[in-house]
């Protein structure tokens, strides 16, 4: 069974309809991109599977539980990480705290001592990963550089512990360096046992870190392949990899 | 493993330990040159703007006096918050040796306490939760009303209004189970406050600041119009003054203003013990991210809505506890003491204390609180004008100060990212 399920998923913005009806699933372990062009629907989606938004009809199921229609903190609470476009840390209050922020689902269960030691091997697991973030532990959110947010905004859904990480456009604004850098740190996490649905604009990279891939173009899903193959596809090589 | 982890540190963005004086000073330096150019004579708004850094300065002393506070011992923070609440709590007595009307400023004293009260209530709401609440001061009239009708003290009204001869038999008076109809009023308000909340918590703030509004009008139009409870515009009179027994000891609070003060001030005591508790919790937190991004917060798993709601049904007990304290005071309540724009108690007018005294802490809505009551009570002399004055002094205020006079480090902070967009004051203030 898979792990993460959409099935006919309608999304509409007033009576603008975003995303026409996809199929997607994401199996547990595995690293799943999403790609396409501006205003194709990805955000859109991935507002959807985390509760931000509901869609219009279509089932969305996680561990084959519905979740479609549940709002964000419940899905959260059941284990969907999500790093949301644009980041949106927040910026007035430090790392530490932006991260203990993730901890907010968890700390309602179980005990205090279990708690703290939950957290405390969050912490580790994200300072692992980004360094930097302790090292800067006590500074702003806002006053990070671009990429450092990239790095908290991550860090912070992994606080959460997620089974599956939803991360859009881990690789927005970044330098070149910085993207491939990035890419390393999701394949780790997912190494560490956590399963990804990446969203790309970047198709490349999305690829080369992906075990499968589904192209969307206007709210439909067009294409869904391995990885190789997409990367091998006439289609997406002129549309999303430049090439003639 | 110390393979796997991944170096992070050396990338582009920026490597620099934050330093906002250094890079910031010379930028700023040339802006400010740019302005003098374009708007005139260089040396006028350099006169302006030294005035108004001045009073930007003038947080230094106040950050000054809370690092030093901050930085004390536990022990010696409780002593000096001790010594704060000792002082406050003799001040009636001290009274008769610093005016001549000691009666008259010991009952300003049990205003300011009332008024202390309702801004730390309403706090909660605006500083904390970031929820603008424009009619606070309904819930500080279903707790006086919710009062007023439980004692008897409306029955009573009703039947003085009807000219009924037997009226002197319903005469209220207090007894033991009294007690109980203060809590019997905060749970109305605590329901009162949901039943608000629920609904328009939903909403975009803006609009909860319509709905709010409307709420409070709905609730003193209520009041005024469900003659059969309420009595009306006629208001309820003989409200009964709180009375204690404990054993052979009989005390009546009846006109004593400091009683009622003393039982204020170990209201507010309890009240700020709870709001330190709790802002310091998890619950402090999730406000605090609700405030900054609604969206991020409940990505991490932060029920919003149910920590919103938590916000306002707190605030609304907070109101209503005061609401029968100050039933019980004045013995004498109608629906024009709970208008929006009324001088005391009104919605707006506990909004100005928050605000002016600054929001999200402690210390901020009290000191607003005590500036609201006091200063027109003691510029009385002037007549109307002193509103009129006041309210320059709220308007100067706000443009030199806008995180208010005492604000929290934490709202202080956001305000200088929403106010001030550019930091050349605070480029200067590090460099120089
Ligand atoms: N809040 C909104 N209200 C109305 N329309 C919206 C809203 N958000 C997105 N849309 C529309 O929905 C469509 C899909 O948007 P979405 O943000 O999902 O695209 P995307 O694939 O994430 O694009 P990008 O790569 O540029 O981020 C677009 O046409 C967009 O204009
Ligand atoms: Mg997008």
């Amino acid at each position: 069974m898979p792990l993460l399920e959409l099935h006919d998923v309608h999304i509409h913005y007033g009576g603008i309809e975003a995303v026409k009806g996809i199929d997607l699933s994401v199996e547990e372990g595995e690293i799943v991109t999403l790609i396409g062009g501006n205003g194709a629907g990805k955000t859109t989606t991935l507002k959807t599977i985390s509760g931000v938004k509901r869609p219009t009809t279509g089932s969305i199921a996680f561990r084959d539980k519905r979740i479609d229609g549940r709002p964000a903190h419940e899905v959260a609470g059941l284990g969907i990480g999500h790093a949301p476009e644009g980041r949106r840390i927040f910026g007035r209050m430090s790392v530490r705290d932006n991260l203990a922020m993730g901890l907010y689902a968890a700390s309602a269960r179980g005990s205090r001592a279990e708690h703290r030691r939950t957290a405390d091997e969050a912490y580790q697991r994200v300072f692992a990963l980004f360094p930097i973030l302790e090292e800067r532990a006590e500074q702003k959110g806002g006053t990070l550089s671009g990429g450092q947010q990239q790095m908290l905004a991550i860090g912070r859904a992994l606080m959460t512990r997620p089974d599956l990480l939803l991360l859009d456009e881990p690789s927005m604004g970044l330098a070149p360096m910085l993207v491939e850098k990035i890419f390393d740190v999701v394949k780790e996490i997912n190494r560490q046992g956590t399963t990804i649905l990446l969203i790309e604009q970047n198709a490349h990279m999305a690829l080369n870190a992906a075990t499968r891939g589904y192209v969307i173009e206007s709210g439909s899903i067009v294409l869904e392949d391995s990885s190789r193959n997409l990367l091998g596809n006439d289609q997406v090589r002129k549309a999303y990899l430049g090439e003639e | 493993m110390p393979d796997d982890r991944i170096d992070l540190h050396q990338e582009g963005g920026n490597p620099d330990p934050p330093d906002p004086a250094a890079p910031a000073a010379p930028a700023s330096g040339v802006a400010q040159k740019d302005t003098a150019q374009r708007t005139g004579p260089p040396s006028e708004p350099r006169a302006r703007s030294s005035l108004r850094e001045r009073f930007r300065l003038a947080r230094s002393p106040v950050a000054l006096i809370r690092d030093r506070f901050d930085g004390m011992a536990p022990v010696s923070r409780f002593g000096f918050l001790t010594a704060g609440v000792a002082l406050a709590a003799v001040l009636p007595v001290l009274m008769p040796h610093i005016t001549a009307d000691p009666a008259y400023w010991t009952s300003v004293l049990t205003k300011v306490g009332i008024a202390a009260l309702l801004a730390l209530g309403l706090n909660v709401v605006v500083g904390f939760a970031g929820l603008l609440d424009l009619g606070y001061v309904a819930f500080f009239a279903v707790g006086a009303y919710t009062f007023a009708i439980l004692s008897g003290a409306s029955r009573y009204a009703i039947a003085l209004t009807r000219s009924d001869p037997n009226a002197f038999k319903l005469l209220p008076t207090w007894h033991m189970y009294s007690w109980l109809f203060f809590f019997a009023a905060l749970a109305v308000a605590l329901v009162a406050g949901v039943i608000l909340g629920a609904p328009t918590l939903r909403l975009r703030g803006d609009y909860l600041a319509i709905v709010t509004l409307g709420f409070g009008e709905i609730v003193r139009i209520t009041a005024d119009n469900l003659t059969s409870v309420t009595d009306g515009s006629q208001g309820i009179p003989q409200i009964p003054h709180p009375a204690l027994t404990v054993g052979p000891v009989h005390y009546n609070f009846g006109l004593n203003d400091a009683a009622y003060y003393w039982l204020l001030l170990g209201v507010i005591v309890v009240w700020i013990l709870l709001l330190r508790r709790i802002n310091a919790s998890r619950i402090g937190r999730a406000w605090a991210a609700i405030r900054e991004d609604e969206l991020a917060a409940a990505s991490m798993g932060v029920p919003t809505i149910r920590i919103k709601l938590l916000a306002f049904a707190m605030g609304a007990a907070v109101a209503s506890f005061a609401g029968v304290i100050y039933a019980s005071e004045y013995a004498f309540i109608d629906p024009g003491t709970f208008q929006l724009f009324s001088s005391d108690f009104g919605s707006v007018i506990i909004l100005a204390m928050v605000v002016l005294g600054g929001m999200g802490g402690i210390a901020g809505p009290i000191l607003g609180a005590g500036l609201v009551i006091f200063l027109p009570e003691r510029f009385r002399f002037l007549g109307d004008a002193r509103f009129l004055i006041f309210g320059a002094v709220l308007v100067i205020v706000m443009v030199l100060r806008p995180q208010g006079i005492l604000p929290s480090r934490r709202r202080a902070a956001e305000l200088e990212g929403g106010v001030k967009d550019t930091s050349v004051f605070e480029a200067q203030q590090h460099g120089g």
